[in-house]
């Protein structure tokens, strides 16, 4: 299939152009500090790569769904990239259900990112830079779902966590910025070092590094429960990182450091699900690993609520994006645990729609306020950015679950899989608990996405008088967001109306476990209805009247306020504990190193220069001195020959 | 190669081994010929480029970089095409070239040959194109920062090549012996001549280190000469010998070896070393020197003392996962940028030991990959340090900041480096680090888990350092004014940079000359492995790290 390689080599292609054309403008700063780059050039280049992959991944997607039989196109580029000794690390790609549909939104969403960063982007330094990065991105991002092994899922795994580096510490200047990115790559990397293990073992084990090899080995009942469990807990520490679930979620909010775009793109809609996508790719381990499924489900849960209780107070527009972020991540996590995977792939796709709409929708509003993110200084901007506000509207109401946007059904069929679904520790009670987890941060999810709207769009300026309008380039791929953000509710409707995501997913994920009953689908519906209802009530009843309303009704409960709004005070613990170890332990590794192992060192030289020192003193010359130790020499040469005799 | 080198190349024939009177003609007609003499031409280029530069007449230094700079080049061509022409599908040396040299009188009876025994085969081939391909890089970086006794300079620098080049062809103890001794002076000079403060202090704690364990070798490889009545590493490396005196000339031959590459916890002359040497000597010592522990450790170690290997694999691999950790926190806590890599070192190094006391395919691929990876992003690393050195002449992390404004490009290949050294897919530091961890990870799980925390840490201290160098603020205004890379060093760097960027996309390129032979002595260990562990059942004794339940 010589198109497959084609659909990350494109946008690779593009960053390479994208590189050189920053090189070429870096010779020119040489003797013109201010020499600009080639904006309308670079974003043209930039953005058809990505739409080329997107039109090269729909012609596939097409000759997929036409094909017969397995519904899969490989691709091996070698048998042998890295010769172990044991099992080779192949070189290949895998196009099947699952990838094919990552791919489209990959490159779907991502084309409209490019497009909308053409005017975000506008008169930055760096343009060239930033091209060359985000189309880096798009390709290992590619690369990270096509691998047909886990070590090339790895190259995409670690090559978007470098993007995603590069992007958030794109302006380096602000040294909060590059800390913020170093902080990601950091833990990412605790991450990966589960993901790395887990490959080893997986190898080790099924004697294969393929995703194929190791599903089959364990659906055959090759590994005992306990090698799938330990296999299935180093995956998900691995998706921890990447996805940002508890512990490792940390780096996530700080990542809103980076551009706008990049949080949309990076920190939204594509790499925070590679998490989840490894776990579906992987999902026979967790049908067989109740423990591992558990943890993947309830810490699922626990992060969707820890972080939307995050989201309920934060100030900055982003912010409030991220932790929903977290939170909505955390969602996918518990279907998947619970082994919703269709459900759990639907939000993941509906989720990668409204969220980037919402980013984008931000950073219009961030763009015409000349970069003002604080939600409190906002307001009133319904009026001057009517594009922002229509589409930001309806990205609000998808992430809500507001009734007939796609973000309730798809919400609505993860809570549905949560009851209906393989009970969590094999405890059946557990999935009761977590569905009420689930509906109280689904309240809140309401909650704060309309309070982000009030804030934002309603009532009076507060601070900003005259935003500037957007350009074309930047509503544009609000609007066909928007669109999809709607439209994508038909990959899953309820009732069998329209299962067509699920259907299409079934080579790769299987037939969905347990159903619920056509009435029990109605009250939960209602209920879902209800609870994004209520929540969009509760924050048109604070935020509706005016910002003094609200806060005086914050200020009521402040140990409460002071507790969200310091982000529980988890980011000091860290700083506390585990930052505080490693510089410790460091130090004392430095105080080892030069007192102990050197002071051993040191303290043999200076020893045998001592010793040579009083040797040399018998050395005086004075021949009185050499008779008398030639004569003291005599005597225990003497002696010694009659005593040891 | 062009007929003025070939001509010379024969002269030089002619000159040095005078035993084998070849016309030069013959050599511009005659293939096999070159291969015949290949390796030590590969010895002889250097040497001869040593001589002329000491022999040259007049003050301008000049012509006596282009001599050297020519020298360096035909031997990094040379180096690259034996690797290009080597044939992978053979276990054995290649090119060999035997000559005997003088006979070790002993005591009783006949004495023992001693040969000039020299051949690549698929442990050595990696190195011996790295030790090629650095040496025009160490002469470019140190134009730029060796302005004084630059003919001493020049003399030392090509002794030591052609030393570190016998050490990875010598074939015979003896012989591997002298070429150890040889490698090792010259650096002494360099870091005592042209080094910084402290350089008498790390030039004295580094050669008593290391001639501390050059003479437990001699000791031992005198005790092999006189009971195995053989010094040809080829003869020793198929006898069978008992697991005493194996374990014997082991442990003499380990200390030695462990002193070089080095290992934890007899590390510590080497960030004093590093941060003393001049960017040249740094890189060599880097890219090469260490290495010839690592190796020494895998021909020598391994290779004529499986059974023995076999027996002390957990305490080693233990060891060097120990290193790991120990060197990353250690390269944490330094605010010289030198220091740093320096303590970097001891970790990727713990990575390569780690791999290679695996004793399996992976592991012994992997520790062969990783000395070349480590050799060139470290090597890219200093030679990095090196270049704001010669701005600054600062090295203070705190002195940076922000430099990410006023040099881009140096930032992009420091960012390549970094993220080379830290293993990223895509780069050499990946194929390499995967199979170190994975062949220790087979070997033993829980020292291939604290040898993969390496990953982590490694991202900790390598970034932090990009980040307090490059990035905020620019915070000294001698900041401002810094110049960006110059051609001479885009030069270095890219030689660097190419075989950084390929073994990351096609490892099995570099990865395929050095199968058959690993395959062989992978096969002689589980040979080695079987006949400890029927020993030891024999025994009715259990060692318990052989044996731990996974």
């Amino acid at each position: 299939m010589p198109f497959l390689p084609l659909i990350p080599l494109l946008p690779l292609a593009g960053a390479l152009a994208c590189g050189l054309l920053h090189l070429q403008v870096l010779r020119a700063r040489r003797h013109h500090a201010d020499a600009r780059p080639a904006e309308g050039l670079i974003g043209t280049i930039a953005t058809l790569a990505v739409a080329a992959a997107f039109a090269l991944s729909l012609e596939r997607f097409f000759a997929l769904a036409g094909s017969s039989g397995e519904r899969v196109l490989t691709w091996r580029a070698t048998d042998v990239w890295i010769p172990t000794g044991g099992p080779a690390i192949p070189f290949g790609f895998r196009f099947d259900a699952l990838s094919s549909v990552m791919c489209l939104v990959i490159t779907g969403v991502g084309a409209l990112i490019h497009l909308y960063s053409i005017g975000y982007m506008k008169g930055d330094r760096g343009f060239a830079r930033f091209f060359t990065y985000l189309n880096l991105f798009v390709a290992a991002m590619l690369v990270l779902v096509l691998a047909d092994s886990m070590p090339v899922l790895f190259i995409g795994w670690e090559g978007v966590g470098l993007c995603s580096y590069l992007l958030i510490g794109f302006w380096y200047e602000e040294m909060k910025n590059a800390e913020a990115g170093q902080k990601a790559f950091v833990v990412n990397r605790v991450g990966d070092f589960g993901f790395l293990l887990a490959m080893f073992a997986a190898a080790y084990w099924t004697g294969s590094f393929e995703f194929t090899g190791v599903n089959s080995a364990v659906e055959g009942g090759k590994l005992a429960t306990w090698q799938t469990t330990v296999l299935g807990l180093l995956l998900f520490v691995g998706a921890c990182g990447k996805s940002a679930q508890i512990p490792l979620y940390v780096w996530l909010p700080d990542a809103m450091a980076g551009p706008t775009p990049v949080s949309a793109l990076i920190h939204a809609a594509t790499m925070v699900t590679a998490g989840v996508y490894l776990v579906i790719r992987t999902h026979p381990i967790f049908d067989v690993s109740p423990i591992a499924s558990g943890v993947v489900a309830c810490t699922g849960a626990a992060t969707a609520i820890f972080a939307g209780s995050m989201g309920l107070v934060a100030r900055d527009i982003k912010k409030v994006l991220a932790y929903s972020t977290v939170s909505q991540l955390g969602f996918l996590f518990l279907g998947a645990g619970v082994g919703a995977y269709g459900a759990s792939f639907y939000h993941l796709v509906t989720h990668a729609f409204f969220k980037a709409l919402l980013f984008l929708g931000a950073g219009s509003v961030i763009l015409a306020l000349h970069h003002e993110q604080d939600l409190f200084k906002m307001g009133g901007l319904r009026r001057a950015l009517p594009g922002s506000y229509r589409t930001m509207w309806i990205g609000a109401a998808a992430l809500a679950g507001l009734p007939l946007f796609s973000g309730f059904f798809s919400k609505d069929e993860i809570l549905a899989g949560v009851l209906g679904g393989r009970p969590v520790f094999g405890i059946p009670g557990l999935n009761w608990v977590l569905y009420a987890v689930a509906a109280a941060t689904a309240l809140m999810t309401s909650f704060y996405t309309f309070r982000l709207i009030y804030l934002a769009f309603e009532g009076e300026p507060r601070g900003h008088e005259h935003p500037h309008p957007n350009p074309t380039v930047i509503t544009l791929p609000l609007v066909v967001l928007a669109v999809a953000s709607v439209a994508a509710a038909v990959l899953g409707l309820p009732f069998g109306i329209s299962h067509a995501l699920q259907h299409w997913l079934e080579p790769v994920i299987g037939e969905p476990q347990g159903h619920l009953s056509h009435s029990a689908e109605i009250l939960l519906l209602v209920g879902s209805g209800v609870i994004a209802l209520l929540g969009f009530a509760i924050a048109r009843a604070t935020y509706g009247g005016g910002l003094a309303k609200a806060e005086a009704r914050a200020a009521a409960r402040p140990a409460l306020y002071n507790a969200l709004s310091a982000r529980w005070w988890i980011d000091e613990l860290y700083d506390a504990t585990v930052v505080r170890a490693v510089r410790l332990t460091s130090f004392i590794a430095g105080l080892i190193d030069a007192f102990v192992i050197d002071g051993l060192v040191n303290g043999a030289a200076s020893l045998a220069k001592r010793g040579a020192a009083s040797a040399r003193r018998m050395a005086d010359g004075s021949t009185q001195t050499y008779a008398l130790w030639f004569g003291a020499g005599m005597v225990v040469v003497v002696a010694s020959l009659v005593l040891l005799r | 190669m062009t007929l003025e080198t070939a001509t010379l190349d024969a002269a030089i024939l002619n000159a040095v081994i005078p035993n084998t009177m070849i016309p030069a003609t013959a050599v511009l007609g005659s293939a096999d010929l070159l291969k015949e003499y290949l390796l030590p031409l590969l010895l002889t280029i250097p040497a001869v480029g040593a001589l002329l530069v000491g022999l040259m007449p007049g003050r301008n230094t000049k012509p006596l970089w282009t001599i050297a700079l020519l020298a360096s080049v035909v031997e990094a061509v040379l180096c690259v095409l034996a690797f290009c022409q080597f044939d992978s599908g053979n276990p054995n040396s290649q090119w060999t070239y035997l000559k005997p040299w003088f006979t070790l009188p002993l005591a009783a009876g006949a004495g023992i040959p001693v040969k000039f025994h020299l051949g690549v085969d698929g442990l050595s081939i990696l190195m011996v194109a790295l030790s090629g391909l650095l040496g025009p890089v160490i002469l470019l970086s140190a134009r730029g920062h060796i302005h004084e006794r630059e003919r001493e300079f020049l003399v030392w620098a090509q002794i030591m090549q052609a030393g570190m080049l016998g050490v990875f062809l010598a074939l015979d103890l003896v012989l591997f012996y002298v070429f150890w001794e040889v490698s090792l002076i010259p650096l002494y000079f360099l870091i005592g001549i042209w080094g910084g403060p402290r350089r008498i202090y790390a030039t004295v704690k580094f050669f008593l280190y290391t001639l501390g364990g050059s003479l437990l070798m001699l000791v031992a490889l005198l005790y092999l000469a006189y009971t195995q009545r053989t010094v040809d590493v080829q003869t020793l490396s198929t006898r069978e010998m008992a697991l005493q005196p194996q374990l014997l000339a082991f442990g003499a031959f380990a200390l030695a070896f462990a002193i070089k590459v080095p290992m934890f916890p007899f590390h510590t002359w080497l960030p004093d070393a590093h941060v003393e040497a001049p960017t040249s000597g740094s890189i060599v010592l880097a890219g090469v020197l260490l290495k010839m522990g690592t190796y020494g450790f895998l021909r020598l170690g391994v290779g004529m003392f499986p059974e023995a290997a076999v027996t002390c694999a957990p305490w080693l691999a233990g060891l060097a996962a120990a290193g790991v950790v120990y060197g990353s926190f250690l390269a944490f806590a330094q605010n010289d940028i030198k220091k740093l890599v320096a303590c970097s070192s001891v970790a990727h190094m713990g990575t390569v030991m780690v791999g290679i006391f695996a004793l399996n395919g992976a592991g012994i691929r992997g520790g062969l990959l990783q000395m070349v990876n480590h050799g060139l992003s470290t090597g890219l690393l200093f030679l990095l340090v090196g270049v704001v050195y010669e701005r600054r002449h600062v090295r203070e992390i705190s002195e940076f900041g922000g430099i990410a404004r006023t040099v881009p490009m140096f930032t992009m290949v420091l960012l390549v480096a970094t993220f080379s050294s830290i293993g990223l897919p895509g780069l050499n530091g990946f194929p390499g680090e995967l199979l170190c961890l994975k062949g220790a990870f087979d070997f033993h799980t829980a020292i291939g888990a604290v040898a993969a925390l390496g990953t982590v840490l490694g991202a900790v201290y390598m970034l932090s350092m990009a980040r307090r160098v490059l990035y905020g603020p620019v915070t000294r205004k001698e900041n401002h004014g810094i110049t960006d890379l110059v051609a001479r060093e885009w030069v270095a760097i890219a030689l660097l940079m190419v075989p950084i960027v390929w073994i990351g996309v096609q490892p099995a390129r570099f990865l395929e000359p050095t199968e058959k032979s690993v395959d062989l002595l992978v096969t002689r260990l589980e040979r080695a492995k079987k006949s400890v562990a029927a020993a030891q059942t024999h025994d009715g004794t259990r060692v318990a790290a052989l044996e731990v339940p996974r």
